[in-house]
């Protein structure tokens, strides 16, 4: 004490009870290391009732800065901060700090809830009582409590939000890339199409041509680039009325409305493979595609077919426009081969209706 | 308003008079959506429609529903949780009192962003207490008679409250508190947590 300056070696005298209001998990132990007077959370902690006269050593262990088990090697601590526990809860680290007592009549030590205080209150049984209301343990409690309310409300919002969005996805119509419709929106419309008896309606089924090298020299943004612009060639060459899908990677269906026959379609689709055609400008270069259909209407079969139908029926026809030299549309004739390549090879086309 | 207040109020809504009365509110309100989220926020006049909306269905007056309101968060079974962190603020009824003027503190350390009414406490004798209330709606001082009165029975203190009028949007609530081992109480032990 000698070096210390007079307002802090001033000695005052404190009653066991003081002690035990300011730090009801203190320790009072005598120069021998026996305990004089227990906090009374301490003693609540400790579970052995009265702990007078109990050698320090039997009640704790002393862990760090180093392990100690003698009084004067414990003294040496004081002012540090000390990490130990109950001999008779081993696995609820503590923390103290201790002082000496004048004239070597012994130490308190003080001790709290290390970081194990939420299950260490719970395993002690400890209640609001049991802490002064300095100590901000209760107030870690709280903050325990409540952040684990509200990490269950954030983890609902966060799994509705999902289940929102898959649901949403589910129900899209739309393709993000190309604002035309999706194939599900696609096979939803071809149904109601065939559904209504009054409807004549030609069908177009598109595919790219050289899209492929595109993505492959070029890369897939440019990709991207050639597949927009379809989207826009699609929405400028047709009516209001009628509607367009991507229904693939590099494939799209059209429906016509109000279609009288596959000459009309011949039409369109001529159009449609011109603009396409027109090169695409991306980042200094010019993307260079065409484009195959095949085309059907409704008109021209006898009996309504179904959407599965209709469909190979159009896929067919494309699959004979690519091999009669692309960029050209084919027609599909029920009851016969598609033979409405524009200026392709006949000798190509059967085996693609037989494996149909 | 924050989404936590506005979930309370369909939350009191849907556990006391059923789904149906929600949706008849959500309906006359004009929602767009079927449920409020507690994590969002959302406009002040939507809760607003629905609390007007809720006193139409229901019939009830504005103060009367309030309190109900404040009663419930303290006592429905599901809100456990929050009556839990009620109880973190005192050992008995009138150090729960004398901690009111934390409530806000404490309610921002639980959701940082949660509009709290500042609260002050003012004791007038031994046994009696103003306390004076400002939020950003109107009506803390019906919901807080509503929440003090059931706290005081979650204590198993007997005490008096009255609404004691507003003053420039600040509202007063007295409390006469009598007997404050009144009966045992509910039970309330510290490391409880169930996550």
């Amino acid at each position: 004490m000698t070096g210390l300056p007079p307002s802090l070696s001033r000695v005052i005298g404190l009653s066991g009870g003081a002690l035990d209001v300011l730090m009801p998990m203190h320790l009072w132990a005598d120069p021998d290391g026996r305990v004089v007077q227990a906090g009374p959370t301490l003693e609540k902690m400790a579970r052995r009732g009265d702990l007078t006269g109990l050698p320090i050593f039997r009640l704790l262990e002393f862990r760090r800065p180093s392990r100690v088990d003698g009084v004067q090697a414990l003294m040496a601590l004081a002012g540090q901060r000390i990490g130990l526990v109950l001999r008779s809860a081993p696995h609820l680290p503590l923390r103290g700090a201790l002082t000496t007592l004048p004239e070597g009549t012994g130490l308190i030590l003080d001790i709290s809830l290390g970081l194990s205080f939420a299950r260490a209150v719970s395993e002690f049984g400890l209640t609001l009582n049991n802490f002064s209301p300095c100590d901000q343990t209760i107030e870690l409690l709280y903050l325990h409590e409540a952040n684990t309310s509200t990490m269950a409300l954030s983890r609902h919002l966060s799994k509705r939000l999902q289940a929102a969005r898959a649901a949403a996805e589910a129900q899209a119509l739309t393709d993000p890339l190309t604002g035309l419709a999706n194939r599900r929106a696609m096979d939803a419309e071809i149904a109601r199409c065939l559904d209504d008896p009054a409807e004549a309606f030609g069908l177009l089924h598109i595919d790219l041509d050289h899209f492929k090298q595109v993505n492959d020299t070029l890369g897939h943004a440019a990709g991207d680039a050639v597949l927009e612009r379809v989207g826009a060639v699609l929405r400028q060459q047709l009516r209001h009325a009628d509607l367009a899908g991507r229904v693939g990677g590099d494939e799209f269906l059209v429906i016509l409305r109000d279609c009288e026959g596959t000459a009309e379609l011949d039409r369109v689709a001529a159009r449609i493979i011109a603009a396409i055609e027109e090169p695409v400008p991306f980042k200094g270069q010019a993307c260079h595609v065409s484009a195959s259909v095949g085309l059907a209407a409704s008109v021209d079969y006898a009996v309504r077919p179904g959407p599965d139908r209709l469909l190979a029926d159009t896929d067919a026809a494309l699959y004979a426009a690519k091999r009669a030299g692309r960029g050209r549309a084919a027609r599909h004739v029920p009851g016969a081969l598609p033979d409405g390549c524009r200026a392709g090879d006949p000798k190509a086309l059967p085996p693609v209706v037989a494996g149909d | 308003m924050h989404g936590m207040v506005n979930r309370a109020l369909q939350g009191f809504l849907m556990t006391t008079y059923g789904d149906e009365v929600w949706a008849e509110v959500r309906s006359q309100a004009g929602l767009p959506f079927a449920d409020f989220e507690a994590m969002l926020d959302y406009p002040d006049p939507m809760t607003l429609a629905c609390f007007q909306a809720a006193c139409q269905v229901l019939h009830k007056p504005p103060n009367a529903l309030l309190e109900d309101v404040g009663t419930w968060l303290v006592t429905d079974e599901h809100l456990e949780p929050l009556r839990r962190l009620m109880r973190f603020s005192g050992t008995s009824f009138l150090d729960f009192l004398h901690s009111l003027e934390e409530l806000a503190d404490r309610g921002r350390l639980a959701v940082p962003d949660l509009d709290m009414p500042v609260i002050e406490l003012d004791q007038i004798d031994a046994v009696s207490f103003r306390i004076r209330a400002r939020w950003t709606l109107p009506g803390i001082g019906p919901i807080l008679m509503g929440c003090l009165r059931a706290m005081a029975d979650d204590y198993g203190a007997l005490a008096f409250l009255r609404l004691g009028g507003v003053e420039n949007g600040v509202e007063c609530l007295d409390v006469r508190l009598l007997d404050t081992a009144f009966s045992e109480g509910r039970s309330f032990a510290l490391g409880r947590v169930i996550a």
